[in-house]
């Protein structure tokens, strides 16, 4: 019996190794999206708790990887609705960015509040395609919709940071 | 990664209209605006290993009633059922 088969059994050995081979790309995967290393941490853990619990209804035939990731980004959009502020990044994980002006500064401190006031399963599709550049049916298949779903859903994020940002008298 | 596409662009004509272009480039200023706000995470690596938290949340039991506890308050219903008479008495001793 290989490795999925002896999950999907309930295997418990199976599903540690399964852990250890998947944890660092499920973790990666959830601090691109709510960027918060501690949170991100938590929410791994609930993933494959998730996972584990449901062992039965996972099909041998599919992609580990995807179910994980699908269970990841829909724990990740929760999270995202329980807490809406915007997080500061560590500096360590953070890209490094130079120094500049008071009104670049106001700028993006505008956009950071437009942008964690937007719906949080429109924010997930803009995070991803906006700025960490995952391809539209990357996220399309994270999120179980189309690629037409997604750029859609792109669309109106887009158009609700524009509006918001127009509001505030910022030329987005 | 792949380069995601602008929900603004029709595809790969050569030649857009002006409405159409203008859209595009500040399709593009804003995306360049955000990963200024938000810079994307440059090595976003796990620092430790979760296995042993994972096995914490797995022998977290749900809180569970002893059977005794259950055929106690199902003898009691029974008893109050029958005897109507010990609901004040047992008032009293609450």
């Amino acid at each position: 019996m290989d490795l999925l088969q002896r999950f999907a059994a309930g295997d418990v050995d199976a599903f540690e190794s399964l852990f250890r081979q998947y944890q660092g790309e499920v973790y990666r995967w959830i601090v691109r999206i709510v960027r918060d290393a501690a949170a991100a941490e938590d929410l791994t853990v609930e993933t494959f708790w998730r996972a584990y619990k449901g062992h039965a209804g996972f099909r041998i035939d599919a992609s580990f990887a995807a179910w994980l990731r699908r269970i990841a980004t829909n724990m990740a959009i929760d999270h995202l609705r329980r807490r809406r502020e915007y997080v500061e990044l560590p500096e360590e994980i953070a890209a490094e960015r130079k120094p500049d002006s008071a009104v670049q500064q106001e700028t993006r401190l505008a956009l950071r509040k437009a942008f964690a006031d937007l719906p949080p399963r429109l924010r997930v599709v803009a995070q991803l395609g906006l700025v960490e550049e995952e391809s539209y049916p990357e996220i399309a298949q994270a999120l179980g919709i189309s690629p037409l779903a997604v750029k859609l859903r792109m669309f109106r994020a887009v158009r609700l940071l524009r509006k918001k940002l127009q509001r505030w008298g910022m030329h987005p | 990664m792949n380069d995601p596409v602008s929900p603004m662009s029709g595809g790969t004509a050569p030649e857009k209209p002006n409405g159409a272009a203008s859209k595009e480039d500040e399709f593009v200023e804003l995306r360049r605006k955000l990963r200024d706000a938000l810079p994307p995470l440059s090595q976003p690596e796990l620092r430790r290993d979760l296995w042993p938290e994972m096995l914490r949340r797995m022998e977290q039991r749900p809180v569970r009633v002893p059977w005794f506890d259950w055929a106690l308050l199902a003898v009691a219903g029974v008893a109050l059922a029958f005897f109507p008479g010990l609901i004040p008495a047992l008032l009293y001793h609450l």
